[in-house]
């Protein structure tokens, strides 16, 4: 079976193609929206994506040595996400199934994060920590669903550490050679400065620490290499903490870290040192998938597919809060 | 004290049972996290451990079920305090008529009216911290989160994590467990104080980063 995928949520347009067989990925193809300040402009991207899509598309078929009419199932990311990002992907996947005769497969972007990361881990059933821009959550596979044992009260660790380094001055680009301008900023500081440390069981939270370290910034008094490194400690610990909690709660063996935060190099030895605390497996998806891509759409589609999920393209609307604790998992059973 | 045996390693501290003048204790010993910064971690341990028995020393005034604080000792980050023969609520739920069910989770909406009329808020409260004794009791452990709190929102975060315990370890009865729980709240509490929690509940629910139901400006 060989599925197409399309991945539109946010910053990406992405297109890949995925058979059910090694080395599964036939074609992996995507396009960044890079803002020249602020954040993400939702119809900027959109418009910037409508001007390559057919480009990113073309290109992953010619990849993938494969025409549409070869595929089995146009899959599509509908949700989470920005709403003129998605609705891109998702006219351009309803256009395609629908010409082409071809199934069209909803995915959920946060399960599929979690399913790319499966594959390539070779993790059976992990605790996850999913970390991005837009999103901070602790799951975990329970009775046919990823069911949410912990997630962020307010905003998300990607979000918080752009809006951090961009108010105080230091970006964009946020991320340099793979590097993010806190981590940078954090690694020349050393003197730890007191921040609220905010875990709510097994939630976080970060809107106070924002305040109270531009709070902080702002008073001039304080090192800026200083404050990056207590703030960077005082949000990583925060997660590390309550995913220490989603393993002593759920008793699962592995823990699988996906999302695009998950590149930090500070963060990942900081869940190395929690694995080998609690004796689990630690598995931290390759920066190139970690972040969005259509090669876990079409990857989850698949799996999707083959339980017999498909949907009548006049009913596949976008869904910019659907959660993944809400999707069903027949694969897993 | 004599020889002290590991009952349970949880996520921040590490739970030995053991003698102590010649009663039947657990030692919570908060361990030093390698993974986070030292003055950190310092602070937050003692933070903790000193909250935690302060605070289980004044529900108990209140008539709440915890485990009796024996000895403290902040330096180490240990508490001593009565060991609770029983069964977590986590497990007992399932095994139980309903009946049973309702007796329990009405008596636990009690216990938590009692803090929260109190300005105490548990921090981590879910069926995994609370005990059914073998004598049938029901007591509320794990203080370690919790807080002195008139705020509204962090009585809201107590009620909300419950009820993510009930959806995501009990969710084929999570209505009817909420349901009972709340009977028992509401008897406590005023109408107005139980209403404003829920409807800050409400809107800690909405403010996740991503849930179906839209958010509806108030104009």
């Amino acid at each position: 079976m060989i599925v197409l995928g399309i991945e539109s949520t946010a910053h990406t347009f992405g297109v890949g193609v995925v058979e059910d067989r090694p080395p599964y990925i036939l074609a992996d193809k995507r396009v960044n929206y890079v803002p020249s300040r602020g954040g993400i402009h939702p119809r900027e991207a959109a418009l910037y994506f409508m001007d390559n899509a057919v480009k990113v598309l073309r290109e992953a078929l010619s990849e993938a040595k494969l025409s549409v009419k070869d595929v089995d199932g146009i899959a599509v990311a509908l949700g989470p996400g920005l709403g003129p990002c998605l609705r891109v992907g998702a006219t351009i996947a309803r256009a395609l199934a629908t010409y082409f005769r071809k199934p069209l497969v909803p995915v959920n972007h946060a399960v599929a994060h979690i399913e790319i990361g499966k594959l390539l881990t070779g993790f059976k059933d992990p605790l996850i920590v999913y970390l991005s821009g837009g999103n901070t959550m602790i799951l975990a596979f329970s009775d046919g669903r990823y069911r949410v044992f912990g997630e962020t009260l307010d905003i998300a660790l990607g979000n918080f550490m752009d809006t951090f380094v961009r108010e105080v001055g230091i970006a964009p680009p946020y991320v340099v050679n793979g590097v993010h301008k806190l981590d940078m900023c954090a690694d020349e500081g050393k003197n730890f400065i007191n921040l609220p440390y905010v875990v709510k069981g097994q939630d976080v939270s970060f809107s106070g620490l924002l305040t109270a370290a531009l709070k902080l910034f702002r008073s001039g008094v304080y090192d800026l290499r200083d404050i990056c490194y207590s703030v960077r400690e005082v949000a990583y610990t925060s997660i590390v903490e309550v995913s220490e909690r989603g393993l002593a709660h759920t008793k699962k063996k592995e823990l699988l870290i996906v999302g695009g935060v998950a590149a930090s190099k500070v963060l990942r030895t900081k869940f190395e040192v929690l694995s080998m605390l609690r004796g689990v497996r630690l598995g931290v998806v390759e920066p190139k998938y970690a972040v969005d891509n259509g090669v876990m759409i079409a990857w989850t589609g698949l799996l999707a597919l083959k339980h017999g999920v498909s949907v009548e393209p006049e009913r596949a609307y976008v869904r910019q809060r659907w959660r993944p604790d809400s999707v069903d998992i027949p694969w897993m059973s | 004290m004599d020889e002290l045996v590991l009952i349970a390693s949880g996520a921040e501290a590490n739970l030995y049972r053991g003698r102590f003048l010649g009663y039947d204790v657990v030692v919570k010993h908060r361990v030093s996290k390698p993974y986070r910064d030292v003055k950190l971690d310092l602070m937050i341990r003692r933070d903790r451990t000193l909250t935690e028995a302060k605070i289980m020393l004044l529900a108990m005034s209140l008539g709440v079920r915890v485990p009796t604080v024996l000895y403290v000792d902040l330096e180490n980050s240990i508490i001593v305090m009565e060991y609770v023969e029983g069964v977590l609520l986590r497990d007992y739920i399932g095994l139980v008529d309903e009946g049973v069910r309702r007796a329990y989770l009405e008596l636990l909406g009690v216990y938590v009216g009692k803090l929260h009329k109190n300005d105490i808020t548990h921090g981590d409260l879910t069926t995994s911290n609370v005990i059914v004794s073998s004598n049938g009791s029901l007591y509320i452990i794990d203080f370690g989160l919790s807080k002195i709190s008139n705020d509204v929102e962090d009585k809201a975060v107590d009620i909300h994590l419950l009820m993510r315990s009930f959806e995501s370890i009990h969710y084929n009865m999570s209505k009817e467990l909420l349901t009972y729980f709340l009977r028992g709240y509401r008897s406590v509490l005023s109408p107005n104080e139980v209403n404003d929690i829920l409807n800050t509940v409400k809107e800690i629910r909405l403010r996740g980063r991503y849930v179906e139901e839209r958010r509806v400006r108030k104009s």
